[in-house]
Order: C-alpha cells, then structure tokens, then sequence
C-alpha cells in the first residue's frame, strides 16, 4: 500500500480519491463498469435525469471537430421512477460515490426530482445540470441568469438531504459570478465547466452537421477554456470546485487540482480510453511520491502567479 | 466486449481504394460473431480523437480481419500501418446477424464497402450448410466489391460491371428465380440503399437482417450519440451500437 493519501472532500463529501465519471459519458454505470472497476476511483455523476423519461433529439446527434466533438443529445434519459427502480440496484454494489445529475425544465421539476430522490441512501450527492432551457421563460437557459441559478439552489437545497453541486455553464460572460450566486444560494460546490456551445457545417450539403444546429463541445479543444474558469472561480468566490473539462491524462488532472479543483471528473476520454479512470489512481501516486506530495488534497489551488 | 493491444499481422489492398487489415488479437478473435465491429483507435495523438468503428470481415484463428475504403483521415492512417505495430483496438461489439431461421438458401446483399462483414457471415452460413447467393453493388466497377463471396450478381449504377442500376433493382430482377425457395436475406450498405431493400423485403414479406450505420463516439452505449427509431415503441431510440447494428428489417425505422 502506498503510504500517499489520495483522498479529498468537497464540501460535506469525502471521495477515496478526486477521480469521477462526468455525467453523460457513463450512463448509469452498467456499461462502463465493464472497463472500470468502479470501487477503485472517487465515484460516477450519472446521466441527467429528468421528472419523466426524455426521448432525446434526433440523429445526428454527435460530430468529431478538431481535438473535440459536438453532441446535442438531448438529455435522453430513463426519468426518476425509472432510475430508482432498475439502476440503483446496479449501483448499489459499488462502493464508491454516486452523485446524481438532475436536468429540468423548470424550478418546480428540479425540486420534484430531488426530492423523490434524496430518501434513496445509494445517493451521495445531487449535481444540478443549470445548463437547460427554462421552459416557462421562454427557453432561455437556467445557467445564463443568475438569478434563476440562485433560486434553483435555493429550493433544491430546502428539499435535498445531500450536499448540492452546481454545475456551471462556460457559456456566460463572468462565471465566478454564477459561482458566487451559487455559494449565497447554498451550494455545497460547483461543477466548472459544462461543454461549449459550438456547431459545425458540411460544406457539401450546407447543412450542420447535428441535427439540433448547435452542440456541446467537450473534450481537449475546451481544457484550456475550462482550466481558466476554474482558476477565475478559485480566485474570487470561496466554494469548493469540482473540475471538468477535457482531461484526456493525469497530468491534465493534476493541473485542475493546481487551478483549484477539489476533485475532477473524466467525460469524453471515457469513450475513447473507457479504462483510463482507474489507471490514474497510480498515476497520482507516482506524481505525488515524485514532488513529495503527502496528501493530494494539498494540491489544490496550489498555483503559484 | 475488451481492450486490446493488436498487432498488425499484415495491409492487403483488394480494389481501388480497398483494404484489408489483418490484426492479432487471441480474445477479440475469439469472442467475435458475424455482423458484430470493434472501435479502433487509429492514431495515438487526438487526430482522429475518436476511435473509428468497423464490421468485423472475418475471423482466422487468434487473428481478425477488418475491411475498409480508405478515404483519408483516420481511415489512410489504418491503410499506413506497418506489420508488428500495435493498435488499440475494442471489440467485439454489438449485436450481429442471426444465423437461425426458417430458411434453406441465404441472400447476401451488399451496397460498396458494406460487402465488409459478409465473408465472416458466408463462412459461418456455409458450416449450417445453407445455399448462398450473393448480389454486390456500387457506383461502378471498382466500387463493387466482391470479395470471398460466392455464386455472385453484380451490379454497377454506371452498368460498368454485371447489371446497370442499383442492387436492390437487381435482387428484384431475380426475385423470381428465388421465389420457390425458403431464403432469408442479409443486408449491408448505405442507408438510402438499405432503406429501398427495408422496402423491397416488407412488401415481400422476406424474412432479412439488415446492417445499419451511424456516427458514434464510444461503440457500446453511453455516449448515446447513434440512436435509430424503433417501429415499436417510439419513445425511446434503439442504440446501434449496443441494440444492432443488425436488426430485424421489421425492427427500425432508417433515417
């Protein structure tokens, strides 16, 4: 056994290891676990779950860019009832933490999801998925207003059990605003970032080439872009940060954690490495033993201007 | 489905810009059944970032075969690879074509580089000792590929080689000559030309599989980035990786 401390806390939440599963890269767990052995890394963010199941948009639906790619999914999920009933006996098997993703299309569907899910002890947390259209406002997103950011907190909090994260979208101005809006609410956390909106055309047909027009971008294109809202988030609000965005290797981690990131989470590396969870627990450790790193915690916000 | 490391046993081009890679690798080898793919990592850099997914064309011992055009990108970085170098290679994945079924004579059907996973099925349908006809088509002559198949139609847009006119049009100029038999029809190709054989094997009331395609991201059902409709419950999309991509003609609804 290595005698490095690989644990860290955000907030109330105490993970074996920073390592997570990005929410949308990984299901519900069942696929993945294939690859991973779930009981080694820090826990799994599991697919966006809506009140009712979501068909999702249609093909096509992802699309390579340089170093990237777009999806416009469309939050296709099992819904609440579902979830309780056929996956969390899956999860329930694992000892690592699952933190649960909630996208809604207004406050009352995110307060209702959270609240038929907190009583269910396989849950260790709530990330709240802001980056969705506000249907009775017009469509416009929930994660471009703060205060729409602060009131969803505000009442999934009254209800919630579990410590909340935010998660934030990258597509605003000044997002350690949105953070700070987040922590007054009563957030346990923030997520930094969600993907990027972007699209692409076939020059050809002239057409985009998803179906939705525009997607997310994720993947190494955006680390740069996600590194930067992280260290803007560390530098001015006083909130644990969760940091995610384009990691495809350890040494990408680690710079997350120096930017001031509690802990990260992997997404599209999952589909292109779905195994690369678990061989960067000893990656971490090497690092660690070789800068004489005791407790990896002690790497965040470790940056030196 | 795994994870392996294979090693390139050898790069055979058979047409135009046709190739064949063969690659070692004991478990995929193994594991694998006609109509299923693996998702290849062509490259070590993130050009191509994705791995790129491919029909499994045939399986020999510890070694597979996968058959693809190359067309630049991630497909002229396969065509380059050496023998005895390594590829990150997943598989096998997906659900492949059903073997069973109330049928003596099978009809191969294939648009261009779909022809990919019929010599690994032919072989298979050979051991049952069914009858087998093949129709193979493309755009012209060199498009159409013909590779290990047997008793074979060709048919050419451009009439270039065998029958001018589509490979659908050209089972339905044979259709007669079948129709005393108990076939069941196998089908791969582009999806407009999957689409018209859905068509022409409905109204006939055929029994057929049919191999579909789609872009995806991870090949085996969490990026959920290769839904295809289901005729039979419409809210929710089949997957193809994970659901197909073989499916019963009956099954989907093709885009």
């Amino acid at each position: 056994m290595s005698a490095i401390d690989l644990s860290v806390s955000i907030g109330p939440l105490t993970l074996r290891n920073p390592i997570l599963l990005a929410s949308g890269t990984v299901g519900y767990g069942n696929e993945i676990s294939e690859f991973v052995d779930l009981n080694k890394i820090g826990g799994i963010v599991t697919k966006s779950l809506s009140l009712k199941p979501r068909k999702g948009n249609s093909p096509q639906r992802v699309v390579e860019t340089p170093s990237g790619m777009l999806n416009a999914i469309g939050l296709a999920n099992v819904g609440v009832e579902e979830f309780l009933k056929t996956k969390i006996p899956f999860l329930k098997k694992f000892d690592t933490k699952i933190i649960c993703n909630i996208a809604a299309s207004s406050v009352e569907e995110y307060v209702e999801c959270t609240r038929l899910l907190t009583g269910e002890e396989t849950i260790s947390a709530f990330e709240i998925n802001v980056s969705c259209p506000n249907v009775k406002e017009g469509g416009l997103e929930f994660g471009n207003d703060k205060r729409a950011v602060a009131r969803i907190t505000e009442q999934v909090k009254n209800v919630s059990t579990k410590p909340v994260f935010i998660k934030l979208s990258p597509n605003v101005s000044r997002i350690s605003e949105f953070a700070l809006a987040a922590k007054e609410a009563g957030a346990d956390a923030v997520s930094a970032i969600n993907t990027l909106v972007g699209t692409a055309f076939d020059i050809m047909t002239r057409k985009p080439k998803i179906k939705n027009i525009t997607g997310g971008l994720s993947g190494p294109a955006i680390k740069p872009v996600a590194l930067a809202k992280v260290l803007e988030i560390r530098r001015n609000v006083d909130i644990p940060i969760i940091g995610v965005g384009g990691i495809f290797s350890w040494q990408d981690a680690v710079e997350f954690m120096i930017a001031g990131a509690s802990a990260f989470q992997l997404g599209t590396v999952n589909f292109v490495y779905p195994n690369i969870s678990e061989t960067m627990v000893n990656d971490l450790i090497l690092y660690c033993e070789k800068m004489k790193i005791a407790s990896l915690k002690n790497l965040t916000g470790s940056f030196i201007l | 489905m795994f994870l392996e490391n294979a090693t390139v046993n050898s790069v055979t081009q058979i047409g135009t810009n046709v190739f064949l890679l063969n690659l070692q690798s004991d478990k995929i080898a193994k594991h694998a059944k006609p109509g299923q793919f693996v998702n290849i990592k062509v490259s070590n850099s993130n050009f191509p970032l994705l791995r790129r997914p491919f029909s499994i064309c045939n399986v020999e011992g510890d070694s597979f075969t996968i058959m693809f055009i190359s067309v630049g990108g991630g497909t002229s970085a396969l065509q380059n690879k050496q023998r005895g170098e390594s590829v990150d290679v997943m598989g096998p994945l997906g659900n492949g074509f059903s073997l069973a079924g109330n049928f003596d004579k099978a009809v191969i059907v294939a648009g261009g580089i779909g022809a990919a996973p019929f010599p690994f099925l032919i072989r298979e349908l050979d051991k049952t000792g069914k009858e087998i006809i093949c129709f193979s088509g493309g755009r012209s002559k060199n498009d159409c590929i013909t590779y290990e198949m047997k008793n074979v139609l060709a048919a050419t847009d451009d009439g270039s080689f065998g029958f001018e006119g589509n490979v659908v049009q050209l089972l339905g100029s044979e259709i007669n000559k079948l129709k005393n038999d108990r076939i069941k029809i196998f089908g791969c190709g582009p999806t407009p030309m999957l689409k018209s054989l859905q068509q022409f094997c409905i109204s006939n009331s055929f029994e057929a599989e049919i191999s579909t395609e789609s872009s995806m991201a991870c090949g085996f059902g969490i990026c959920q980035g290769c839904p295809i409709e289901s005729t039979t419950n419409k809210e929710k999309y089949l997957l193809v990786c994970k659901d197909g991509p073989v499916f019963n003609v009956n099954d989907v609804e093709l885009p």
